[in-house]
């Protein structure tokens, strides 16, 4: 088998084992792991901004918010079935990752941190302001009649986990071509040495504003998927936290590998259960762990198989 | 035909004079050594020519077109290359890679690898093909800059102090290397080997201040008096 083909059937591999837990999942863990695979496709879509691209964004609940709130609120107050609501979500994704982008990519490292951070303050108080429509910190739940798409009912444990594998399944697939792809590679290329890409005739400010908007993109469809399938929008999806969490996730599977995301995702969701199940203080042994995982494996569980194992894992 | 030429070109950084209205004339196919003493602003003049520095005044044009507003990036895509002085390779990426990206702005598909695997034979790397470049030696780092040079398949090749750091017999390789681009591609060669100098310019351009000093052929700038004292320093 080729090294590329190995890649594939690794990667597939993954999504054909997520398609099987279905029907093997006890009822708890099978719910656990759609929200997994949506929470998961927001870090897959920051993976591609940070890992990739070099990027260091903290207002990406912004992007995630955008989709939630653009699919939530068009249901609620325009009455829009969700194939409608969903497709409005992921464009007001693109729309708003893209206007912060011509004016974030102004600004390189500490600066772009504070000014997506800044901006996604600013989408946070802009959803409480206007609470009349949004129902601002106490957000406000889509009725299951609303939440029937193409005569699914998405509210169903079993059609709400095929959503999430087949939303999950797509990021994952389009993160997998877009970082082999000329594209993609150019974008490693500015994470290692901008200015050097910059002197191969590479118009990188391009790359990277295509980067923002894919990975916002991407970030708003999880978000409007996140809304729908668990029929609830909230102020805290817009908060500073969600910014945080796709970073966190990123960092522990890998940044910069394209199984990293879901790993991470995985890996973190687990740790706050198992841990909130022993003890009150469970983020002491979330943290413990985080500790011990960035001085063991500071590249991240996939990375470090990378490091080790697979040189030539994507 | 000239291929590039600068009028009135300047730097000042800071109240720092670098470079002082440089009229510079490169014919096309020509090979042409710059050199100077250290801090004689040579990398200043080359970084206004690719677009790496903004010029305080002055303009630059580029087979017959004004190219003084144009990004880097544009004017790479018009046919220069830059090799840098300070190694500048993707130090964390394969040795084909770095190479690869330099093709693939013009290539795509099979004719990349290909591109590739020709410019690492022309530098001898291509036993090193599958290292990861930051695993190079310096010297194998300098011909993995050049090599990535000779992947954008330039109509002018700007080379800064592409021997420094290379062994003897390496030398010998970029002489005769050179030599088989000469006619073909336009080189700008910032040189300290005189040596270099000496066997692969056609023509030598000084610059000692900021200023160009001398122009002429290599015989004719060893015997000048005056480059001889700026580089004696007993002007």
């Amino acid at each position: 088998m080729s090294a590329s083909a190995r890649i594939i059937a690794l990667h597939l591999g993954l999504l054909v084992l997520l398609f099987a837990l279905q029907f093997i999942l006890p009822a708890y863990h099978h719910g656990n792991l759609a929200r997994i695979m949506v929470l998961a496709t927001y870090a897959v879509g920051y993976n591609i901004l940070f890992g990739y691209t070099g990027l260091l964004s903290l207002g990406h609940a912004l992007f995630f918010a955008a989709g939630m709130y653009g699919m939530g609120l068009t249901i609620q107050h325009m009455g829009f079935t969700p194939a409608p609501a969903l497709i409005v979500g992921i464009l007001a994704g693109a729309l708003v990752s893209g206007a912060l982008a011509l004016l974030a990519l102004r600004t390189v490292g500490v600066s772009f941190m504070i000014v997506t951070l800044m901006f996604a303050q600013a989408g946070y108080l802009t959803v409480l302001y206007f609470g009349e429509y949004t129902r601002g910190d106490e957000g406000f739940v889509i009725q299951q009649a609303q939440r029937i798409l193409w005569g699914i009912d998405l509210s169903d444990a079993t059609n709400r986990y095929f959503a999430a594998w087949a939303l999950f399944s797509v990021s994952f697939i389009v993160s997998l071509w877009l970082v082999r792809s000329p594209f993609g590679r150019t974008l490693v290329a500015i994470r290692e040495n901008e200015e050097r890409v910059r002197m191969l005739g590479y118009d990188t400010y391009r790359h990277k504003l295509a980067a923002m908007v894919i990975s916002g993109t991407i970030s708003a469809a999880a978000g409007a998927f996140y809304g729908l399938l668990f029929g609830y929008a909230g102020a805290s999806f817009a908060s500073v936290q969600y910014s945080i969490f796709p970073l966190l996730w990123v960092l522990l599977g890998g940044a910069g590998t394209v199984l990293g995301p879901f790993v991470g995702t995985l890996f973190m969701f687990y740790l706050i259960d198992l841990s909130s199940g022993v003890t009150s203080a469970y983020l002491l042994i979330a943290g413990l762990a985080l500790v011990l995982l960035t001085l063991f494996a500071p590249q991240g569980l996939v990375g470090e198989i990378r490091r080790r194992i697979w040189k030539d894992l994507p | 035909m000239t291929l590039l030429s600068t009028r009135g070109l300047s730097k000042s950084f800071d109240g720092l004079q670098a470079v002082t209205n440089v009229d510079f004339d490169l014919p096309q196919g020509e090979v042409r050594a710059l050199i100077g003493p250290n801090g004689a602003g040579k990398t200043t003049l080359v970084g206004m020519i690719c677009g790496r520095i903004e010029p305080t005044s002055g303009r630059v044009q580029f087979d017959g077109q004004e190219i003084t507003s144009l990004p880097a990036h544009a004017r790479i895509m018009r046919g220069m290359a830059y090799t840098f002085q300070i190694t500048s390779v993707f130090a964390r990426l394969p040795v084909t890679e770095n190479v690869a990206l330099a093709a693939r702005r013009r290539l795509t598909g099979r004719a990349v690898d290909q591109a590739v695997e020709d410019a690492l034979a022309r530098v001898g790397l291509t036993d090193e093909a599958h290292e990861e470049a930051g695993n190079l030696s310096y010297g194998h780092q300098r011909l993995l800059e050049i090599a990535m040079g000779l992947a954008q398949s330039p109509r002018l090749l700007i080379l800064d102090e592409p021997t420094q750091g290379l062994s003897e017999g390496e030398i010998d390789d970029f002489k005769a290397l050179i030599r088989e681009l000469a006619g073909d591609t336009t080189i700008l060669l910032i040189e300290h080997n005189m040596n270099v100098v000496m066997e692969t310019a056609d023509q030598v351009s000084v610059l000692n201040f900021g200023e160009i000093l001398a122009e002429g052929t290599p015989q004719e700038i060893h015997k000048n008096d005056a480059v001889q004292a700026a580089y004696l320093g007993t002007g």
